[in-house]
């Protein structure tokens, strides 16, 4: 086996068997997509309750065309006692109790959640509306459709995928590149290895190689499991999400190394990773979409390198953009690794003392 | 091999002006306490540092820049246990092999002629400090080179693992290699070097073969026998006694003359609980500083 194969196994394999860097790297921000990809898109495309008290003839007699909207919007309980209605309401069981009384449609709703219970209301007016406007035999003068400006398919997982990946590739690299300088650092290492005839290059190239393996084998497990479990769609030139985690590792590595070199201990290297990279990933929307955050922090948020491999990676899996968007993202994101790799090896020396 | 070589770390003259040459196939020690400046002095041969003033010459070559022509050539072994996070035994010595570009039936070898096949399986966290020293010295040899430096390879060990690895370090130069080592372990120095520098503060106080060193001092003999077999007072007028003590264990005698002290021990009678003591690396070191020795 050549040098630089074996050290890239040796690597490898110290990774592998490090099961709470396994568990951080991979398992922890996968957690994150399930828990978001799951409330969230439960939230977005689930029905309103309904409670409907006795027979109310605006349901049951909807033509089939209307009743399947309705059906569409909103999930229908049916109970005989107003009572238990509106306890269901109450309870926040049900968004909205419905009886009828002769011509009159009674709506009784909670203030407890006022979001549901307004869109609840609102959408009911709407079909007592339509079926007014039946009653009245006209045809309608408007007709209203709304249309979302992006992929029709675009859900909460769209957006949360790529930020969640981009902020495990940014755990791993960072703390695998602090840990590996400071850890090696420590143990003399990498005294031991300037001792053996082995290039540094050969010693960075298979730490780099190591990382961006670790960061593709992420994307797969990511991007697969948002695909298969909720529906995550992928746009036309999503590959060019390859280059861009590998141009972000580069820059979270860089941003590792500067933590390893200003580090005596490898708990102090990763406490020091974590106050780079936790930050950074509220701030660059990996959590949650920063479109409502104020200007100061939208500024803030444009000098941190995983905003850009965010965007980045949105523009190119998700908005539909072409391969050209992830251009200047990466072109940022080089630009970044190679100022704080700079900053690093002013600092870096072989010996801890 | 190495000539007036300095190195000051602020107003620490750590290495301050050694000069020694080690022949081939030698087994050379560097003996002192610790601070002596021993593994500065082993690093700036090794090229790991770079001395203030004078030259190092490692196989006819400069170790400093970093050689890499030079580098198959030596073996080293450091202090502390440098290996790589969460691997075998046997993967170390493996991934170490074909780093030197050798394959791994070499490894194999050196891991069984260390005594660990057995360990082979086991991560490096889990053997004992004899257990990684041994692996470290395999690892240090596993490319067969022409000199190899152990730095302390005995430190932090019990003195049954001690003696357990004084076994395989001699073995080393069997087949004609060099060999540099830096203990601060008098017997162990005694035990295993052709020759040995003693270094104190920086600089080499003495420079030969152990027993050449220890005759060099024509230091006095010791000889203790059991309390209560002979009197102090009767002790003082054996035969050839310069001095003696007695405490609650032994009734001691110095001598220059062990010979005549012990016909006339025997003529008397008072042979119970005889031990003999010569002078050791220790009594030299004494000599030379007037400082008792403290590893």
């Amino acid at each position: 086996m050549s040098a630089f194969r074996s050290l890239s196994v040796a690597i490898l394999k110290g990774y592998l068997r490090d099961k709470q860097a396994v568990f951080f790297t991979v398992f922890f921000p996968l957690m994150f997509l399930v828990l978001f990809g799951g409330i969230f898109s439960d939230q977005s495309q689930s029905k309103l309750e309904l409670t409907q008290v006795g027979n109310v003839s605006l349901i049951d007699q909807m033509p089939q065309a209307t009743r399947d909207a309705f059906d569409d919007a909103f999930e229908v309980t049916k109970v005989d006692d107003v009572q238990d209605a509106l306890d269901r309401v109450r309870d926040g069981d049900s968004a909205v109790a419905v009886e009828q009384r002769g011509k009159e449609i009674v709506v009784h709703y909670s203030d407890a959640d006022r979001v549901q219970s307004s869109v609840a209301q609102g959408t009911l007016q709407s079909f007592v509306q339509t079926a007014n406007m039946a009653a009245t035999g006209m045809v309608p003068m408007f007709t209203y459709t709304s249309e979302r400006v992006e992929d029709e398919s675009l859900q909460t997982i769209q957006f949360v995928t790529p930020g969640l990946l981009g902020w495990a590739i940014a755990t791993s690299a960072t703390f695998g590149a602090a840990a590996t300088l400071v850890g090696w650092r420590s143990t003399k290492l990498l005294r031991r290895l300037r001792l053996a005839p082995v290039s540094t290059r050969s010693l960075v190239v298979a730490r780099i190689g190591v990382t961006v393996l670790i960061a593709m084998v992420q994307m797969v497990i990511f991007v697969g499991l948002a695909v298969a479990l909720f529906g995550l769609e992928l746009a036309g030139s999503w590959w060019m999400a390859v280059p861009l985690l590998v141009c972000g590792t580069l820059s979270f590595m860089a941003l590792g190394l500067l933590a390893g070199a200003v580090s005596n201990t490898v708990e102090g290297a990763t406490s020091l990773a974590n106050i780079f990279v936790l930050p950074m990933a509220f701030l660059s929307g990996s959590f949650f979409p920063l479109d409502g955050a104020p200007r100061w922090l939208d500024v803030v948020s444009h000098t941190l390198p995983l905003r850009y491999l965010n965007d980045g990676m949105l523009d190119v899996m998700v908005r539909g953009k072409g391969p050209e968007a992830a251009l200047i993202p990466i072109a940022i994101l080089l630009g970044f690794a190679t100022v704080v790799l700079l900053i690093a090896s002013r600092f870096f020396s072989w010996e801890t003392d | 091999m190495i000539d007036d070589v300095r190195k000051t770390y602020g107003d620490l003259r750590a290495v301050d002006g050694v000069s020694f040459g080690v022949g081939t196939g030698e087994f050379f020690g560097i003996l002192g306490p610790n601070g002596a400046g021993k593994t500065t002095t082993l690093e700036i041969i090794e090229g790991l540092r770079s001395p203030d003033s004078g030259s190092v010459s490692l196989l006819g070559r400069s170790p400093w820049p970093r050689n890499r022509e030079l580098l198959p050539r030596i073996g080293v072994q450091l202090q502390a246990s440098a290996f790589f996070e969460r691997l075998t035994a046997r993967e170390q010595i493996r991934t170490f092999a074909s780093l030197y570009g050798v394959g791994t039936t070499s490894g194999d070898a050196w891991l069984a002629r260390v005594g660990l096949d057995d360990k082979g399986d086991t991560q490096t966290s889990k053997l004992s400090g004899g257990q990684l020293q041994r692996l470290s010295i395999a690892c240090a040899l596993v490319h067969e080179p022409e000199v190899v430096f152990l730095d302390e390879p005995t430190a932090g060990l019990d003195p049954q693992a001690r003696r357990n690895l004084w076994d395989l370090l001699s073995s080393l130069n069997d087949d004609g290699r060099t060999v540099v080592l830096t203990t601060h372990y008098m017997d162990e120095a005694e035990m295993l070097c052709d020759r040995v520098a003693i270094m104190d503060k920086g600089s080499i106080l003495e420079l030969d073969s152990p027993t050449a060193l220890i005759r060099a001092l024509d230091a006095a003999v010791r000889i203790s026998i059991a309390p209560n077999v002979l009197a102090l007072a009767d002790a003082r007028q054996v035969d050839g006694v310069d001095a003696a003590s007695a405490d609650d264990s032994s009734l001691t005698m110095t001598t220059r003359d062990p010979a005549a002290v012990m016909s006339d021990l025997a003529r008397r009678g008072a042979l119970t609980g005889l031990q003999v003591r010569g002078a050791t690396l220790e009594d030299v070191f004494l000599t030379r500083t007037g400082r008792e020795y403290r590893a």
